[in-house]
């Protein structure tokens, strides 16, 4: 059994850094940045994607994300949402490399816009550059293992399938790819994107992912700070549960009181 | 370059003008912006920030400035 003695102790590793968190959260969509800290803060995240956009020069005291999420307590995850080419990836990856100073970086290659689905053409090729310039690239996929192993092989440290399309909250919709993806991996598999709700959250643990990304799922309830909350302990719930190792499904009733003694 | 010996410069799309010799790390800095908080890209090459101070701006550049925003 690999169970650890104590919840505390079981963390997980990317890349040679450590969390305890496996809940992963997105900063996009909120009303604003003090809910958006406050959700950050509920779900007890360690790491937040975060984008890369152009700097308003016409009104440069604008509020900013990092006043509110600070980089020294959180890691910040650059990530390359919005890009559809391997080139404007890697772009954008170089330049924030530049404004955080590390090479945790999170790669997405969409394909269209309708399903936001990954090119995976692009994305594998993305994966290539990138870990050949010292990246250490965390890879948004398809829930394909072949897939999965191919990027493995490139270099990602972690993969990350969808669990059905980016903001659609449609919940883990691909459970036995995502099981073989789990099995088949050296690396950490963190489902990303897809989740809608706790539960989900939950299901994507108990099929023994390393860790869930959400960023919808928290900014658009009604109350998120209160959702981020649900996420951090159904993610621990999945996790707990996953290590507990789930009872075999039976076809009919097995009663749980003792047959022996009945008057 | 102008007469004035200004330089014509692009910054994130828009036009701008900074007087001749202006470092990069200045016209950051005349942008009302902190060079330590965001990432500059020059005529598509990323310039290293430690060498923000060292890189003169110069005339019909196209600089693309960036820093991190909510995002998913």
């Amino acid at each position: 059994m690999n169970a650890p003695q104590s919840f505390n102790s079981d963390t997980w590793t990317v890349a040679g850094r450590t969390f305890t968190s496996r809940l992963v959260v997105g900063t996009g969509k909120y009303k604003s940045f003090e809910e958006n800290a406050a959700a950050v803060e509920a779900s007890g995240a360690e790491i937040v994607t975060v984008a890369l956009r152009r700097v308003n020069i016409s009104d440069p005291n604008q509020p900013k994300l990092t006043d509110f999420i600070d980089p020294k307590k959180v890691t910040y995850l650059p990530n390359t949402a919005g890009c559809f080419n391997a080139e404007d990836a890697i772009r954008t990856l170089r330049l924030a490399r530049e404004a955080g100073g590390w090479n945790l970086v999170k790669l997405e290659v969409l394909g269209e816009a309708k399903t936001l689905y990954p090119d995976m053409r692009e994305t594998l090729r993305a994966t290539e550059t990138l870990v050949k310039e010292g990246f250490e690239p965390m890879v948004y996929c398809v829930d394909d293992p072949i897939a999965a192993k191919q990027l493995e092989e490139v270099g990602a440290v972690a993969i990350m399938p969808l669990g059905a399309p980016i903001g659609s909250g449609l919940g883990i919709q691909n459970r036995v790819t995502i099981r073989l993806i789990v099995e088949g991996a050296n690396v950490p598999v963190l489902v990303d994107a897809g989740v809608g709700t706790a539960s989900d959250a939950a299901v994507a643990m108990e099929l023994g992912c390393d860790g869930v990304l959400m960023n919808t799922a928290i900014a658009e309830a009604k109350d998120p700070v209160l959702m981020a909350r649900a996420m951090k302990a159904a993610v621990e719930a999945g996790r707990l549960s996953y290590l507990a190792g789930r009872m075999q499904k039976r076809r009919y009733a097995d009663p749980s009181s003792p047959l022996a003694g009945l008057i | 370059m102008s007469l004035d010996g200004s330089l014509s410069i692009r910054v994130n799309g828009d036009h701008r003008r900074v007087p001749g010799g202006t470092s990069v790390a200045e016209m950051v800095n005349l942008l009302g912006l902190d060079p330590l908080r965001v990432a500059v890209e020059r005529n598509l090459e990323v310039i290293p920030r430690s060498t923000l101070e060292q890189v003169c701006v110069e005339d019909g550049d196209d600089y693309e400035i960036v820093h991190f925003v909510g995002g998913g």
